[in-house]
């Protein structure tokens, strides 16, 4: 029998970023008792990296800017793969979030009236991305942090959940341990929300921390719950690229919001040839009209250099694929010949210092060089909009590690407005769940032994396996086949590695003991990371057309039949892994109209 | 590639020592990619803490030869090829293990400090600031909560019998960025100058130089906080006036 550090909750929220974060907030304003589990500190989430801003539809610097148009954006962003409802729901909530950091202490940029400024973003119709310069996600995990640490919410630093306990077919709590010391932690819990992040760990060009894992993803799986679009991964089409050791660290789209434009090895603006007929109509077709756009959008159209991510990403892949790329394997990205030295340091401070330190490159004075890094993870637990309720009673999911806001594809700055929309509605779902249920459900200690005993049980086999040889083997896997461009024979080959690598992940020794110790936590790790790529990769073999961050080599166009399908992806009775074709939630006719016109 | 050599200090509160790790380092590393390589290759189970790798979320806090530095942002390349690099945990904190030490004090700090208070919005509902306004609380704001600053400060490094009456730099900032917040309302001099200690800086300017975001931690938060306490409790006219307005 392990030894429990028992706790007991009306709401266990595991993710400490903007959305879990916004999540605690929330449950423990409408008085349930509430505990955060971060991974890490508190205050050095995933969210901290955002740069470019938050969407939403505020109208501070176009009028003309409501929350259909942005609906309509991210709708046609994400390919009409979108939750219709979330994304409704998304867009007409953020701005009201926004105002609400602001009433809590973020100090945004501003416009000439004093307002909060709003910069132009891909696939955004008009400037509506509140922002602080390009480091907007420190500004809100900040002020969420501050604002949250006087509300009574029990914080476990560096802790890990690695699995959730059920009653019947409901949630009862979860299982995890302290970093600092390794004890096990039981968490009885009414209801769980998850707010883990993404999956890009599984990647080895990523603009992803250690702690994306697919915890929440896994975590969510096991206990019974249904994933979607797992196949859809945003690659971002600017990552660094050089030097290697900085390969995939993310440089933010504000560069080109802001002016800045991609260009060739010939030194021509290759993205005009890459407009998709579905963007035509609202895409400059010329250097002069999408230089003009950013002054004046009435007269001109939208330049092709902010087309979605995932257009974007794909010319990069083919321009360099066809020679035409930078001396390190990615493009130009020109901000130096367009902006004064002084608006780029203000506008993009921490691009100027980030290039500077760790690449020598000075952006006020040359181009950047950049290629596509595996960023966001479209695919996640299925949710209900309204309440964020996952199919597991009492399990509920906001941020990255739920499904169905974003479609296909998602736009730069949906993210962080994602955060704190669904955040605040997981938060609002859990506490009433936790609240209207009678009696506590019970603990079943056979689960969490069980947990345990997998956990500990590295501990039992010496050095068979180093879980970092595995962890890259996996990364580099997922690299190279399951990557921006998948084709059949290659996602076959690597559900075939993706086995062998499960059976070399339960082979994994560890060194050293409980206290501190990031092999045993690699070793942890790596079954939710096994869990998250088999996901996609299933998934990924399962759609056969192009849409959005899954781009099929074998099947190029999009087919409209499946456009109204989701991927679904969930745990059969056998244990094993099961995926089924199931269809998308129907829009109603008044929203349906608002893609009618051009 | 090169061949370097990395003294890295292993151990936890009982005691420890430097061990010798030598790997092969790729062009542009920083010294947080090596002591990750060493981690992944000859030692699993070295504690270290990151997250970002870009300067972002100060996580990686430790004292590269004897250098108080962010272990992502130092370059390999500046230091001379065959040069021996030590890396040290952050001293002014109990170190947990290897490279992590246990630096809740700084979050036990950050509950003491009274939430901002808005005034209230315009009839609209919101709120209007201009820029020049807010440009300082945007500097403070650039904090990325490394705690550099606090490892360096000899209050706290020399003497952590201050601990329990002294916040520290990286609060200094924060106190500064309320009390300049145009929309605040509260009023923390009082514990600026009691709880929060600020009579024990003597502006040796140590925390400003060792900010990874630049923030000029001494002349722009610190000195006007120190100008804000002596005006209101030690003010001479003011403290005779006071005297006699309560009378």
């Amino acid at each position: 029998m392990p030894e429990y550090e028992t706790h007991e909750y009306d709401v266990l929220v595991v993710g400490a970023g903007g959305a879990g974060l916004r999540a605690a907030i929330e449950a423990s304003a409408l008085g349930a008792k509430t505990a955060l589990i971060c991974k890490s500190l508190l205050g050095k989430a995933h969210t901290v990296m955002a740069e470019g801003g938050i969407a939403a539809a505020m109208g501070n610097v176009w009028p003309e800017d409501n929350w259909q148009v942005h609906f309509r954006d991210t709708m046609r962003g994400g390919k009409m793969l979108n939750n219709w409802r979330m994304a409704q729901l998304h867009a007409q909530e953020a701005p009201d979030r926004v105002l609400e950091l602001e009433r809590w202490g973020a100090l945004f940029d501003r416009t000439k009236d004093g307002r909060i400024l709003q910069r132009d973003f891909g696939g955004h119709r008009y400037a509506r991305l509140a922002h602080v310069g390009d480091r907007t996600g420190l500004e809100m995990i900040r002020t969420l942090q501050q604002h949250a640490v006087h509300k009574g919410i029990d914080v476990f630093m560096e802790c890990t959940i690695s699995r959730l306990l059920k009653d019947g077919d409901r949630i009862a709590g979860a299982v995890g341990y302290r970093r600092e010391r390794g004890e096990i932690l039981l968490f009885k819990a009414k209801a769980v929300v998850l707010a883990t992040g993404g999956i890009g760990k599984a990647w080895k060009i990523t603009s992803n921390s250690w702690e994306y894992t697919g915890d929440g993803h896994s975590l969510a799986y096991w206990a019974g719950a249904d994933l979607i679009d797992m196949e859809c991964v945003q690659f971002h089409p600017t990552g660094m690229v050089w030097p290697p050791s900085v390969r995939g660290i993310l440089v933010t789209e504000g560069v080109r919001g802001d002016g800045g434009t991609l260009k060739n090895s010939e030194g021509a603006r290759f993205m005009f040839n890459y407009i998709p007929e579905f963007f035509k109509a609202e895409t400059a077709d010329s250097e002069t009209e999408a230089d003009g756009w950013y002054e004046d959008k009435k007269n001109n159209r939208r330049t092709p250099d902010l087309l979605p991510r995932d257009e974007v990403a794909r010319a990069i892949n083919s321009e360099v694929k066809a020679g035409r790329g930078s001396p390190h394997g990615g493009v130009f990205l020109d901000i130096a010949s367009r902006r004064p030295a002084e608006y780029i340091k203000r506008r993009l401070p921490s691009m100027y210092h980030q290039f500077m330190k760790l690449a020598d490159v000075d952006i006020t004075a040359v181009p950047m060089e950049v290629g596509p890094t595996c960023h966001y993870a479209m695919g996640g637990v299925r949710v209900d909009a309204d309440t964020a309720a996952s199919t597991v009673p009492g399990l509920f999911a906001a941020g990255e590690c739920a499904g169905g806001m974003h479609g296909a594809n998602r736009l730069g700055g949906n993210s962080l407005s994602d955060l704190l929309v669904f955040g605040r509605r997981a938060g609002m779902g859990a506490a009433e769940y936790a609240l209207g249920l009678g009696a506590a459900p019970s603990v079943d200690m056979a689960q969490a032994d069980e947990a345990v005993s997998d956990m500990l049980g590295h501990f039992e086999r010496e050095g068979e396996e180093n879980p970092y040889a595995v962890q890259k083997d996996l990364q580099e896997t997922m690299q190279e086949l399951v990557g921006i461009i998948r084709t059949q024979s290659e996602l076959e080959q690597a559900l075939v590695k993706l086995g062998e690598l499960r059976e070399r992940s339960e082979r994994t020794g560890v060194e050293g003991n409980r206290h501190y110790n990031p092999g045993w936590h690699l070793a942890m790790d790596l079954r939710s990371l096994l869990t998250v790529a088999e996901a996609a990769c299933r998934a990924a073999t399962m759609r056969q057309e192009s849409r959005g961050g899954h781009t099929r080599e074998d099947f190029p166009g999009s087919d409209p039949a499946w456009g109204r399908v989701n991927v679904a992806v969930r745990q059969g009775p056998d244990g094993s892994m099961q995926i089924a074709k199931e269809p998308l939630p129907q829009m109603p006719d008044d929203l349906r109209k608002l893609f009618e016109e051009k | 590639m090169t061949e370097v050599t990395m003294a890295v200090y292993r151990g936890d509160a009982r005691g420890g020592q430097f061990v010798h790790y030598t790997v092969d380092a790729e062009e542009g590393q920083v010294v947080l990619d090596v002591v990750h390589t060493i981690q992944a290759a000859q030692a699993n189970d070295l504690a270290v803490r990151w997250n970002c790798k870009a300067g972002k979320c100060g996580s990686c806090s430790a004292e590269v030869n004897g250098h108080p530095r962010l272990m992502c942002m130092t370059r390999m390349n500046q230091f001379q090829p065959g040069e021996l690099i030590t890396v040290a945990p952050i001293k002014t904190f109990p170190i947990i293990k290897d490279l992590v030490t246990d630096v809740s004090f700084n979050f036990e700090v950050a509950k003491e400090i009274p939430a901002f208070k808005p005034r209230a919005p315009e009839a609209d509902g919101t709120y209007r600031m201009m820029q020049e306004d807010i440009d300082r609380g945007q500097e403070f704001r650039k904090c990325i909560e490394c705690f550099l600053c606090q490892n360096v400060c000899h209050v706290i490094r020399d003497h952590p019998e201050n601990k329990p009456k002294f916040y520290g730099p990286r609060f200094f900032v924060r106190l500064a960025e309320l009390e300049m917040h145009p929309l605040d309302t509260e009023d923390r001099t009082e514990l600026i100058r009691n709880a929060g200690g600020i009579g024990y800086c003597n502006i040796t300017k140590c925390c400003t130089e060792v900010c990874p975001e630049d923030i000029h931690i001494t002349d722009n938060a610190i000195i006007p906080l120190k100008e804000r306490v002596a005006d209101k409790y030690y003010d001479p006219f003011r403290w005779v006036f006071g005297k006699l307005a309560r009378k």
